[in-house]
């Protein structure tokens, strides 16, 4: 359980790890590690010089943009998971981050490491999707960005082409009033590789009546899904309409099948898990307008 | 590579390829054996260290990217050769360990979940220690570890309840709000 051999270089500008990364197909980018270095003592990766991007000032930090909060991509999982900021602005992030890991891989694993990473049942790749996060990144010709939905592609598989990294992940931030959010994943372990989860984000206006939804499911497919229950709009979340606009939608979802669960054991526990996050995020929308009233 | 690192508040520097992980260079080259060798690609939690206070699997870390971090391993948690640390302590005094391999790692977790609260709950200490696999105790009598550490910690340097005043909460000390358990009798504990 010993990597092989490589050469390591820690670049002091983002600019000339894109460089090093863009000038050899066998350099690989390394921050937190904690999925690339298993993977370098199992042998399963074997690149030839590793980037080491953690201590570059341009990827660190945790800034608000209009309407986003922006997370640089070396912002440590434990680091976020404190943050009073996403706490405030993200609170769908700042909800799956404990089931991330443990908290010794969350101490030292990335927010961008896990999105570049791409694993179909990660949480914050999750989290991003469903509320249509931008990926930003970093390419030899400067900076540029792309949708979340459009950068996974399949198992650890992106739209990062060689010389690019993520430099932070740009999460849209809902200005409605009362917001929820709604969290459930089923695994063999707690903090294990979920076979299914489902993250929900919902605003209520002061009727109850619902004014923003957004729904994804992990690990059931090759990548984080969005699912389109736009139809939930104006009603007041009642058992029914959810019940409905879930099966209308993630009945026929692609599903993958291994050892650990089947493709239509993914999908039905997905369903569940899917109409008790709304219904979780539906009560926790509403006890902040109650708080907000009084 | 030569690299230099803080090591239970030391400097020491070594040259090592930059395959060689922390847990590799802290054990060969500084002969520091406290952090133990389990599964080497993560899971196990063995070979915990403190990087900056905050417990790290140092098989996952390469020695060339730890410069710069003040790294604590077990043989830096006890104030003086001979004696054990009060956590150190309270995993002897509760059965907290058996075989041994395992119990550094849950020591240094324990330590850094000490640092922050004198006061964890029970699914807090669950969680700081759930990265550290032990196949021998079945966790029960760590996790009473814990708690006895944790109330051992909240008496050395405060008030006695008997001594706050009437109306006087403790609050700005460290004080327990109401009275507290005997560190001898921790009946508390839930199992």
């Amino acid at each position: 359980m010993k990597s092989a051999p490589f050469e390591y270089i820690r670049p002091l500008s983002l600019a000339e790890a894109c460089a090093l990364l863009a000038g050899d197909e066998d350099a690989r980018a390394i921050a937190g590690g904690q999925t690339l270095v298993p993977m370098l003592a199992m042998r399963l990766a074997r690149p030839a010089k590793l980037i080491d991007i953690m201590r570059l000032p341009e990827l660190a930090g945790i800034r608000t943009e209009r309407g986003a909060v922006v997370v640089g991509a070396t912002t440590r999982q434990a680091i976020a998971e404190r943050d009073p900021l996403i706490r405030a602005r993200v609170p769908a992030l700042a909800r799956v981050l404990p089931w991330v890991g443990h908290p010794p891989t969350r101490n030292r694993g990335t927010v961008g490491g896990s999105i570049a990473n791409a694993d179909p049942s990660a949480e914050i790749p999750l989290v991003a999707v469903t509320l249509g996060a931008e990926i930003m990144l970093a390419t030899p010709d400067g900076p540029s960005s792309i949708p979340a939905d459009d950068f996974f592609i399949g198992p650890m598989l992106t739209a990062i082409a060689p010389g690019e990294c993520v430099s932070a992940v740009k999460f849209p931030v809902w200005e409605h009033r009362s917001i929820g959010v709604g969290f459930f994943e089923v695994s063999a372990r707690r903090s294990d590789f979920a076979f299914a989860s489902a993250l929900a984000q919902v605003a209520l206006d002061e009727d109850g009546r619902c004014t923003g939804i957004a729904l994804g499911v992990g690990g059931v497919g090759d990548r984080p899904l969005r699912l389109d229950v736009s139809p939930l709009l104006g009603t007041r979340l009642d058992a029914t309409s959810v019940a409905e606009a879930v099966h209308a939608v993630a009945s026929d979802m692609d599903a993958s099948s291994d050892l650990h669960a089947s493709a239509s054991y993914r999908r039905r526990v997905a369903i569940t898990l899917g109409k008790r996050a709304i219904e979780q995020a539906r009560t926790e929308a509403g006890a902040h307008a109650l708080k907000g009233a009084a | 590579m030569k690299v230099e690192l803080r090591v239970n508040g030391v400097s020491r520097t070594a040259d090592v390829e930059p395959r060689k992980t922390l847990l590799d260079t802290l054990r060969e080259n500084f002969l520091l054996n406290g952090a133990h060798a389990g599964c080497e690609h993560g899971v196990c939690g063995a070979c915990t260290v403190l990087v900056d206070g905050e417990p790290v699997r140092s098989c996952l870390m390469f020695a060339v990217q730890a410069d710069g971090y003040e790294i604590t391993t077990i043989e830096g948690l006890a104030p003086a050769p001979g004696e054990l640390s009060v956590i150190q302590d309270a995993f002897c005094e509760t059965h907290g360990l058996q075989c041994g391999y395992c119990t550094p790692g849950m020591i240094l977790s324990a330590h850094a979940l000490l640092q922050h609260t004198h006061t964890p709950s029970r699914e807090e200490i669950v969680e700081a220690i759930s990265g550290n696999i032990c196949r021998c105790t079945g966790y029960g009598q760590i996790v009473e570890a814990v708690q006895f550490a944790a109330d051992r910690l909240q008496k050395s340097n405060a008030l006695r309840p008997e001594h706050v005043r009437p109306g006087h909460s403790g609050a700005g000390h460290d004080a327990p709000e109401e009275g507290v358990l005997e560190a001898d009798a921790p009946t508390e504990i839930v199992r």
